[in-house]
């Protein structure tokens, strides 16, 4: 099929363009009334889910080392093998709305936020054909929240009290108040399993769409839908199967000979030509995450807020976009959060590059005008050599000496992330705008990485969070976004997109900026044309 | 009679000969454990990363045996590792000699069929550009080895991956394979690393044949055959080649091992789930008792097929043989 019918044809679905017309530009290419009905028939048929093939999946973010405990999942493919064969209680909703109800039916919390009550669907079952019920929710919020769990969900457990089962009931009640809590327990960690996996924490049972059949650490896992599956509205596939390539060449190259449907982390600098084959879609979304330049605000020279300042207006955004991401991004603004959190106020000035006011605040800071050591790594972010080049090469334009130190990557999270006063660095997303404060801005937190310390900003965080008015909590959100931005140690050029490919035939591809690969929804929600 | 065999001096070399490989294998265990001791950090710390607790990590430490003196702990490994025992890994809590089986396995595989490719392959361009040497079978032969031998492996794999697996489909670019597939479908999915593998090391292999012959060729009872008349492939196969067999076996050996020890970026370029990939993962997660294992393998595998270049060469040659 060329390139126009094609695109015509998604119009039509689409209800963009009439059947008519549609059989009229057919026709005009060449093709028979009756190829252009059967085409169009297909096309429609296309647009609801259909049942069965197996998905093969390529992922790279794997290792020989991963193991199938919930607990322990800390990269990409873990992530998406809990998300396959388990479900959470709620699930982020993918425009950044109210958690989706999975199998917590309802929830409910006391006015003051600090008592949150859970009620758990019933009839569901797990793959070894237990009904799940509340004591087994239970127990899996008390693994995670355990001390000695090694659980990477630990940190969002830390704020509970007490947990009880109550009925068909969990109620969780907290020390200090949390509107969040909801979004926290869509924390990927938190798959509910059997006695909540106290007996074998890694037996992969759980009450997901797909069981796993087959189980080879780093190379490959393979699923099958499980038939009792409780929303019939999701798992389309038959069965599921990821292949771990971690090498990025290997797997934009299994997707283009066809050995594989979806592939995640495509390379920016190849999303561009992968989109133009044929039989391939790029899919690119804004996230959470983003990469930054950290500075410690108690360190000399930076415990100066005009150099920080200086520092900030000297990046030039834009070109970090365009030339290290390729595009596939959208710009920062010094501040972690983006639109794709709820709450986000769009009104807050855009800071641009500015080299003059760069000069202007360099000279007020009074810096002697020795060089300024910026140390970065290739595993601070993909790009980050490319991108501490252009900081350096803006700075100099207002006269700002930068120093770029590179590291070796071995290390680089242990010895200079979080230890050194400037450096290159990266976060992941959270799913609220309280997490991502609490983990890295709070002056007490421990992955305070720009030593930010400010009593009224600890204080905002702290009353934002048991707010239950949403307007209130936007506004609180707003002057602390305004905090860090103006005051704090953290430049911020750039989010990054998550960029997935998938094959032609994979339909009902949702935009998703929680996470890669639809949030690793991509085995439920999608099926085969 | 079985005295005179003991005696004979080409017995007393081999024994002496397999006797340092023993040596060197035990020099080699005693260097990976002493290099894994000194990697920076702790490894109970490695392992709980920067969340844990003194408590945790003292626990840990008792329980994998930290608290003892490396002196200790070095020959309760080695008299585990010589009863087939290396332990389970930290990460996953697998046991090493089942995973590392199934992937030596795989490893063993993969080499064994470049070799079974390579090896004849090479002999007989060698011989082909020695009976033609300087005219142009020689020099084309030269040209596409040397090329071959000089492109990065990875960029060959990538090549070789673009032309046959995205642009004609005919083999898989990713070679994952795993134990229910058939003898077949196993031999499809490996079929570009072969490739390229048989390309990495046919250049040096075909390249040393070619010289240790040609070296042969300048001999007086070389020219002594030719005046008798003998065709010239009928020279080079029986009177050449077996004088010529020492220096040939040597580098045939040096790449099988390279094969078996040398091949990760490969691995890793078609997704092939050997014991490079293997190594690597846990050498990033400071999965020691994995580490110490696989370099032990290696050492092995190196150490035994140096040795059997060493007594092939002492077996072919005529003066140990048949001494005086």
């Amino acid at each position: 099929m060329n390139d126009e019918l094609r695109y015509m044809l998604a119009r039509t679905v689409q209800g963009k363009m009439n059947r008519r017309n549609f059989l009229g530009r057919a026709a005009a290419v060449g093709l028979t009334a009756a190829a252009a009905n059967t085409m169009l028939a297909t096309g429609l048929k296309a647009q609801t889910p259909q049942k069965g093939g197996v998905l093969k999946i390529g992922m790279q973010g794997g290792g020989s080392t991963d193991s199938l405990d919930p607990a322990l999942a800390a990269n990409q493919v873990t992530f998406q093998l809990l998300k396959l064969f388990g479900d959470p209680l709620v699930e982020l909703d993918p425009k950044g709305g109210p958690v989706q109800m999975r199998l917590a039916e309802a929830v409910e919390s006391t006015p003051d936020a600090k008592q949150w009550t859970f009620k758990i669907r019933k009839g569901i079952k797990f793959h070894n054909g237990k009904d799940l019920t509340p004591d087994d929710v239970l127990a899996t919020l008390k693994r995670h929240s355990d001390e000695n769990s090694k659980s990477g969900a630990l940190g969002v457990m830390q704020g509970i009290e007490s947990m009880k089962v109550d009925g068909d009931n969990v109620v969780v009640s907290l020390t200090e108040a949390n509107a969040d809590l909801p979004y926290l327990m869509a924390d990927y960690h938190l798959v509910i399993e059997p006695n909540g996996g106290m007996d074998d924490p890694a037996s992969g049972i759980g009450t997901g769409a797909y069981k796993v059949m087959v189980n080879e650490p780093g190379v490959r896992y393979v699923f099958e839908k499980f038939d009792e599956y409780w929303d019939e509205s999701q798992g389309h596939f038959a069965g599921v199967e990821i292949l771990v390539i971690n090498d990025n060449t290997a797997r934009t190259s299994a997707l283009q000979s066809g050995q594989i449907h979806v592939a995640n982390r495509i390379d920016p600098k190849v999303a561009g030509l992968m989109g133009r084959a044929p039989s391939i879609d790029v899919k690119n979304v804004s996230g959470k995450g983003h990469y930054v330049f950290i500075m410690h605000c108690n360190t000399a020279p930076f415990d100066n807020n005009d150099l920080r300042l200086a520092l900030k207006y000297a990046i030039n955004r834009q070109e970090m976009v365009d030339k290290v991401l390729q595009g596939y991004g959208t710009i920062g603004n010094d501040f972690p959060i983006n639109a794709s959190y709820p709450l986000f106020d769009d009104s807050i000035e855009q800071r641009t590059y500015d080299p003059d006011k760069a000069a202007f605040h360099y000279k007020k800071s009074g810096h002697d005008g020795t060089p300024i050591v910026m140390r970065t790594s290739d595993v601070a972010f993909s790009g980050a050599l490319d991108a501490s080049a252009l900081f350096q090469q803006t700075a100099k334009a207002s006269g700002i000496p930068l120093e770029i130190k590179r590291e070796p990557g071995d290390g680089y999270w242990s010895d200079v992330w979080n230890v050194q006063p400037f450096c290159a660095s990266y976060w992941g997303g959270r799913p609220v705008q309280d997490q991502m404060y609490s983990t890295a801005y709070l002056s007490t937190a421990d992955w305070n990485d720009t030593r930010f310390d400010n009593p009224a900003f600890d204080k905002l965080l702290v009353e934002a969070k048991g707010e239950l008015d949403q307007a209130k909590r936007k506004e609180m959100y707003s002057q602390m976004a305004y905090m860090v931005r103006d005051e704090g140690g953290v430049i911020l050029p750039m989010f990054n997109d998550f960029i997935c490919a998938i094959t032609t035939d994979v339909q009902g591809w949702v935009e998703d900026p929680n996470q890669d690969l639809m949030n690793g929804l991509v085995a439920h929600k999608c099926w085969f044309a | 009679m079985i005295k005179s065999i003991i005696g004979h001096p080409v017995v007393l070399l081999v024994a002496h000969r397999i006797a340092m490989g023993l040596l060197l294998l035990f020099a080699a265990s005693l260097l990976i454990f002493a290099g894994t001791q000194i990697l920076p950090g702790d490894v109970a710390q490695s392992i709980l990363g920067q969340s844990a607790t003194p408590q945790a990590l003292a626990n840990l430490r008792a329980e994998l045996g930290l608290n003892e003196p490396a002196v200790t702990r070095y020959i309760s490994w080695l008299v585990g590792a010589l009863h087939g025992d290396l332990g389970t890994a930290l990460t996953n809590g697998q046991d090493i000699a089942d995973a590392m089986g199934r992937r030596l396995g795989n490893t063993l595989f993969l080499a064994g069929c470049a070799a079974i490719i390579a090896v004849p392959l090479a002999l007989t361009l060698g011989l082909v550009s020695v009976r033609y040497q300087g005219r142009w079978p020689d020099k084309v032969i030269s040209a596409v080895t040397l090329a071959s031998v000089s492109v990065p492996e990875f960029l060959l794999g990538y090549i070789v991956m673009f032309i046959m697996a995205v642009r004609l489909h005919a083999f898989p670019s990713v070679s994952t394979v795993y134990d229910s597939m058939s003898l077949l479908e196993r031999l499809n999915a490996i079929a570009l690393p072969v490739t390229v593998l048989v390309l990495v090391v046919l250049g040096h292999m075909m390249r040393m044949t070619r010289a240790a012959i040609l070296n042969v060729m300048q001999s007086a009872y070389i020219e002594t055959a030719e005046l008798k008349g003998m065709r010239p492939f009928r020279i080079i196969w029986r009177h050449a080649l077996p004088n010529a067999i020492a220096p040939v076996v040597n580098v045939v050996m040096l790449n099988l091992a390279y094969l078996v020890v040398g091949v990760v970026v490969v691995e890793v370029v078609f997704v092939y789930p050997g014991m490079g990939q293997y190594l690597v993962d846990h050498v990033a997660k400071r999965d020691v008792p994995v580490v110490q294992a696989c370099g032990l393998v290696f050492a092995a595998v190196y150490i035994g097929l140096n040795m059997i270049a060493d007594v092939v060469s002492i077996l072919a040659n005529p003066r140990l043989r048949h001494p005086k």
